[in-house]
């Protein structure tokens, strides 16, 4: 009893002293996304910092039944091939569209930046690894929202399997058209985050992302970015420049 | 000396509003405009409210809202079906290039809704201490009366308004508008806001419970502010009729 109490008590200090370190000069600003002088990118980073310190880390989000499953529409990007859409790539667009005449045989996701030993891995390298099944709820910022089942490996498996180097803090993932997003570790590592290949119960669809997509299940749909290429680990934030949400105008963490 | 504290705070009270209170009234005015504001341009991104966990253009809603041009916009491909068999629930992709400023109205009502709970919470912490809640805007049980409320509601017809001094003592019904506002709509925003955050959520899933999931805490949301617009209407005709100059300077100068 007595010893039950003391170690809640000194998890107590551990856990004061760590919301300490955050409230104060805990992150040095390379390890914050930056502000650029504007009043509602601050808006954002308090945003950001308060869910930090105020909400438990990596609470799993509610997991659905197989009934709860609802129409899902495909918005933004549905074909990183083709040339109309905004966020072409003229590069990576016919590239997509040869290896998805391949069925996707030759698709390669390259994992690089703060890992120990950058690798690149197959859809059948990635569907060896242990799957993870989740029906969630896909949270839009336009402000619908949409039920579906998800299979794939969790970024956190993929992560390891590439050794995360200890002073690395952000993972950053980049799609075959003009787009592309980052997490911070917290996020990274959720156990629901996850890297999909499935959708329903099938390989995901050509509009939803095919053949892998990123889920991240505690922050809004564009954080799930469709047409993963590569992800690369960083020690310090990157803005990702123009194929950012930041320097387009969008708030970088939305949990909320 | 308490006594004389109290009988001051008494006094202040009554000739019209204390610094605190209007600091905190403007603040939370500015606030409550800019959420407004912001809420609307989020709005017409989606104009469509639903009830329940989920919605979307490919589900019924609940009702829809005219507003801007993504009303009933139609720009959908020929939807699919995701199983054979009884659950027939589809994907299609959109081919209509909507309305959507949400990159800085996001990110405007955050920040408007940061000002306003931290000033509200500030205002609700003065406000107990010092008592001016408990005195001025929780109704006494008497005045809840249905002949006190009637009573009130035919003062409030008679034309022309009687000249308010500025501040309180308030009327039953004012008390109850008031208390509304600082107790229960302002309140609501705040949590059924919260309850269409992911993160927040995952947190605290009991709120998706408490609501009916969070495309039912988004209609709830939307109608909580359609109050509180009535409660801005009637606040602002109600200062107009009893007296603008003497209202407002009461709330700026203090007397």
């Amino acid at each position: 009893m007595n010893k039950d109490r003391l170690i809640s008590r000194r998890k107590l200090v551990t856990g004061f002293a760590s919301t300490g370190g955050l409230l104060l000069a805990g992150c040095s600003s390379k390890e914050l996304p930056p502000t650029y002088g504007n009043v509602l990118r601050m808006g954002d980073l308090l945003t950001y910092r308060a869910f930090r310190m105020l909400l438990p880390a990596q609470s799993l989000t509610r997991e659905y039944a197989h009934g709860d499953i609802s129409s899902s529409p495909a918005v933004g990007n549905t074909n990183p091939a083709d040339s109309q859409q905004p966020t072409f790539n003229a590069d990576r667009g016919p590239l997509y569209d040869r290896l998805r005449t391949g069925d996707f045989a030759d698709w390669r996701l390259r994992v690089e930046g703060r890992v120990a030993r950058p690798a690149s891995f197959s859809l059948a390298d990635l569907k060896r690894m242990p799957a993870r099944t989740q029906i969630t709820k896909h949270t839009c910022e336009e402000g619908w929202s949409a039920i579906a089942e998800w299979t794939g490996v969790p970024l956190r498996t993929v992560l390891e399997a590439a050794g995360i180097l200890p002073s690395a803090r952000f993972v950053n993932y980049y799609a075959y058209d003009d787009i592309a997003e980052g997490i911070d570790m917290l996020d990274a590592l959720h156990p629901q985050t996850i890297l999909a290949y499935g959708m329903n119960g099938r390989d995901l669809p050509l509009a939803h992302g095919a053949p892998l997509r990123m889920r991240v299940e505690t922050q809004l749909g564009y954080k799930s970015v469709k047409f993963i290429e590569r992800i690369v680990v960083t020690d310090e934030f990157d803005d990702l420049g123009k194929i950012g949400s930041l320097q387009n105008g969008w708030a970088w963490y939305v949990g909320i | 000396m308490a006594a004389a504290m109290l009988g001051e705070v008494q006094h202040r009270s009554v000739a019209g509003h204390a610094r605190w209170v209007r600091m905190s009234h403007w603040i939370l005015a500015a606030s409550v405009f800019t959420l407004a504001v912001s809420g609307v341009v989020i709005l017409m991104a989606h104009p469509r409210l639903y009830w329940g966990a989920v919605g979307n253009d490919l589900t019924p809603a609940l009702f829809e809202l005219p507003i801007g041009r993504n009303y009933k916009h139609g720009g959908w491909t020929v939807p699919v079906t995701f199983f054979t068999g009884p659950n027939q629930v589809v994907s299609a992709a959109r081919t209509y290039d909507i309305f959507n400023e949400n990159s800085w109205a996001r990110s405007l009502h955050f920040l408007a809704a940061w000002f306003m709970v931290v000033t509200a919470l500030i205002y609700l912490g003065a406000g107990l201490i010092g008592g001016h809640l408990r005195r001025n805007l929780v109704p006494r049980f008497h005045e809840l009366s249905p002949r006190l409320l009637w009573q009130d509601v035919v003062t409030h017809l008679r034309l022309p308004m009687p000249r308010a001094t500025g501040g309180p003592p308030y009327g039953p019904l004012q008390k109850l508008a008031y208390f509304g506002v600082v107790f229960l709509a302002l309140p609501l925003m705040v949590v059924t806001g919260l309850t269409m955050a992911p993160a927040v959520t995952a947190a605290y899933p009991v709120l998706l419970d408490v609501f009916g999931g969070s495309q039912s805490a988004r209609t709830i949301h939307f109608f909580a502010f359609a109050g509180l617009v009535l409660f801005l209407v009637v606040h602002v005709a109600m200062v107009v009729m009893t007296g603008f100059k003497r209202q407002m300077r009461v709330m700026i100068l203090g007397d």
